[in-house]
């Protein structure tokens, strides 16, 4: 970290600024038609979010629908075999539909009631979102369209019918890469015809403010709840969080309640793909450059010409150019440090934690566990590493069958 | 504060005094093929264009339907880019010193480029006017400051959803003339409905005196017509490029001709 003095000054909870700015990121770069359907969102939430009645709503459903508080595990096995600090894991795989995306489509759902849209329209790349906002949509009796690219169809079969046994229509993306950010374009497009009747529900804290801001919220729930735990099970915080950063949802989920902490170290761990010096990955924030996409300005994966190019990752989830505007404001300010993981790193982690604890992540959330493992090995026992789990691995089944040679 | 020298202003004076509508053609640069774009812009100019709107290809291009989408991923298969478009625009303006040229498209090739140095290029290759979708007034003050220094015009849109207050914000800082997205959707969308393109027309009109064109969902002589019954102008894209994909693989006379063909059907359509 370059400037800690600094760092400890700032009110993290005064970002972004009323224009959604992060420092120089974030904002809100979208086509005249949206912007008065993000000033009726932005004047709704800022409202809501301070509201006693919406505030116990969402309480009550993270309770007794999504089944929080999430668990904070000690996995004693694996770090006994690892042999260096101990390793804490926060269940947010025990999550109703398997993820921390729940948290937010509760949260963004209530918002869509209020504001009496009948409609709901979601982007996904591993499912896990599209999933989550099914759910969400077929217990509130809304209509809901899920927008994924053709490639995640594929790769994603078992989530693709989930969403269609609860009754979402899935939309196979086909312009572009076929990925994650072709199904946020589609995403964008549909909500521009529709947006009268239209709630878009994004699934991470990307896009145009005040998304970026609001998903944040949602999910800064998995923070709180750990730091709790942490002080209640150790006596004492944490002495570094770790999570995987796709879009970063279930990152910033963790680390926002601790920013302020300044003895906790943070650790957000990109798809380093076939790895990193390859170019073939998705980690922005160690290989890219600020640009605008999706409707903020944040580091992006792009050629020479600002176009955006091809990402690789062998989880779906984190395979997206892009990243949230507050992470990329995060790193330079040298508060969370930013580090990639590649496919066979997380895939030895997937079998490793699957083998040693019983519990089988995401292939997004192995990428995490290995930056973790290889973190806890040259630090002292008394040491204390919280990892989000952010989701659990059934999905990937088909993916690791496949790579195993074998037929379902 | 601009000086009238500018194209964009010229050309609508001079329509103006004529009583007659601009034709604004939209096609991508270099779709099908980086080669064509400069015939294709005279093509579009002897056939009854007045402005000419040059889509910077892009790679995640959100406001656009299928079909433009289309032409913008043919355009990058050649490595088309904002460098090589305004290499074109600078080719044109070798023959042709009076008909307007602003680029369309969207903020990431500029922002990689710099604000500065587009800006200085940009008037360099002869560059009247800017568009830039996703970059809506609040985030366009950097760019603005470049575009004053070079007098390039910094064209926005407003949309059925744009409020009366906004209205106000947004023509205090537009020039050349204001966009008008005609419907809620993306380019090329089939939804036009007259009667609130007239309402909201009226009501934009309170509040600026620039030139309106239209945009969006405009495919032919008559519905240009009908739009330009209330405004200053129709832009007309889509259909330019769907013929250039249509054509993609016949010889470049037979393209030409075609995009001229329709040109002349569309201005006459506007003019009768």
């Amino acid at each position: 970290m370059n400037d800690l003095t600094n760092v400890a000054d700032i009110d993290f909870s005064s970002f972004p600024d009323k224009a959604g700015h992060f420092g120089i990121y974030g904002g809100r770069f979208v086509s005249e038609t949206l912007i008065s359907a993000l000033d009726d969102l932005d004047l709704m939430y800022q409202r809501l979010k301070n509201d006693p009645v919406f505030q116990a709503e969402f309480d009550k459903d993270m309770a007794h629908y999504v089944g929080r508080p999430s668990p904070l595990y000690h996995a004693e096995r694996w770090s006994e075999k690892i042999g260096g600090a101990q390793i804490y894991l926060k269940r947010e795989d025990l999550n109703h539909t398997g993820a921390h995306k729940v948290n937010n489509t509760i949260g963004q759902a209530l918002l869509a009631k209020y504001s009496g849209k009948t409609r709901i329209i979601a982007e996904t790349g591993a499912g896990q979102h599209g999933v989550a906002s099914a759910t969400v949509a077929a217990r509130l009796g809304l209509k809901c369209e899920v927008f994924m690219g053709e490639e995640d169809v594929r790769r994603q079969a078992l989530n693709v019918y989930r969403m269609k046994l609860l009754g979402a229509t899935v939309h196979s993306v086909t312009s572009g890469t076929r990925t994650l950010k072709d199904a946020m374009n589609e995403a964008m497009r549909d909500w521009v015809t529709n947006v009268d009747d239209t709630f878009y529900i994004i699934g991470t804290v990307a896009g145009p403010h005040p998304y970026p801001e609001l998903v944040r919220d949602f999910q800064s729930i998995i923070g709180r709840e750990a730091r709790q735990q942490c002080l209640n099970q150790a006596g004492r915080l944490p002495d570094a969080l770790v999570a995987c950063v796709g879009g970063g949802s279930n990152a910033i989920g963790l680390f926002h309640p601790f920013l302020n902490d300044e003895s906790v170290e943070m650790y957000g761990v990109e798809a380093g793909g076939d790895g990193v010096e390859t170019g073939r990955h998705a980690a922005p924030l160690n290989d890219g450059i600020p640009g605008v996409l999706h409707g903020s300005r944040t580091y992006l994966m792009e050629d020479e010409n600002g176009q955006i190019i091809d990402t690789h990752s062998v989880s779906a989830g984190l395979d997206y150019p892009g990243v949230g505007p507050e992470h990329s404001w995060l790193k330079d300010i040298g508060r969370v440090e930013y580090v990639a993981i590649n496919d066979q790193e997380a895939l030895a982690a997937f079998r490793e934690l699957t083998q040693i604890e019983g519990i089988m992540p995401a292939l997004e959330t192995s990428h995490a566990l290995a930056y973790a493992e290889k973190m806890a090995r040259d630090m002292p026992k008394d040491k204390i590493i919280i990892v989000n789990l952010s989701g659990r691995g059934d999905k990937d089944i088909l993916t690791m069958a496949e790579l195993d040679g074998i037929t379902v | 504060m601009k000086s009238n020298m500018n194209r964009i202003n010229q050309r609508m004076l001079a329509l103006k005094q004529a009583n007659k509508k601009a034709l604004v053609t939209y096609i991508v640069s270099g779709d099908p093929s980086p080669d064509i774009t400069l015939d294709a812009m005279h093509a579009l100019v002897s056939n009854g264009a007045d402005i000419i709107e040059l889509g910077i290809p892009f790679s995640d291009p959100m406001a656009e339907g299928p079909v433009i989408q289309l032409g913008h991923e043919r355009a990058l298969v050649h490595n088309v880019s904002l460098t090589s478009t305004m290499a074109i625009v600078k080719q044109f303006r070798e023959t042709d010193t009076d008909t307007p040229v602003v680029l369309m498209g969207y903020a990431n090739p500029i922002e990689r480029m710099g604000y500065s140095k587009f800006a200085t290029i940009a008037s360099d290759s002869g560059v009247d006017g800017v568009l830039t979708v996703d970059l809506p007034p609040e985030e366009a003050v950097a760019l603005n400051v470049e575009l004053k220094k070079v007098e390039i015009e910094n064209i926005f849109l407003l949309a059925p959803t744009t409020t009366v207050q906004r209205i106000r914000e947004v023509v205090s800082l537009a020039s050349g003339f204001v966009y008008y997205v005609s419907l809620k959707g993306v380019t090329g969308a089939g939804n036009l409905d007259l009667k609130s393109v007239k309402d909201k027309l009226t009501l934009i009109r309170q509040h600026t005196d620039l030139p309106i064109c239209v945009g969006f969902g405009i495919k032919d002589g008559a519905s240009a017509k009908s739009v330009a019954e209330y405004a200053d102008g129709a832009v007309v894209g889509s259909v330019f490029v769907d013929k250039m994909g249509a054509l993609q693989n016949e010889h470049r006379d037979v393209v030409l001709s075609a995009v001229g063909q329709l040109t002349a059907e569309i201005r006459s359509g506007l003019d009768n």
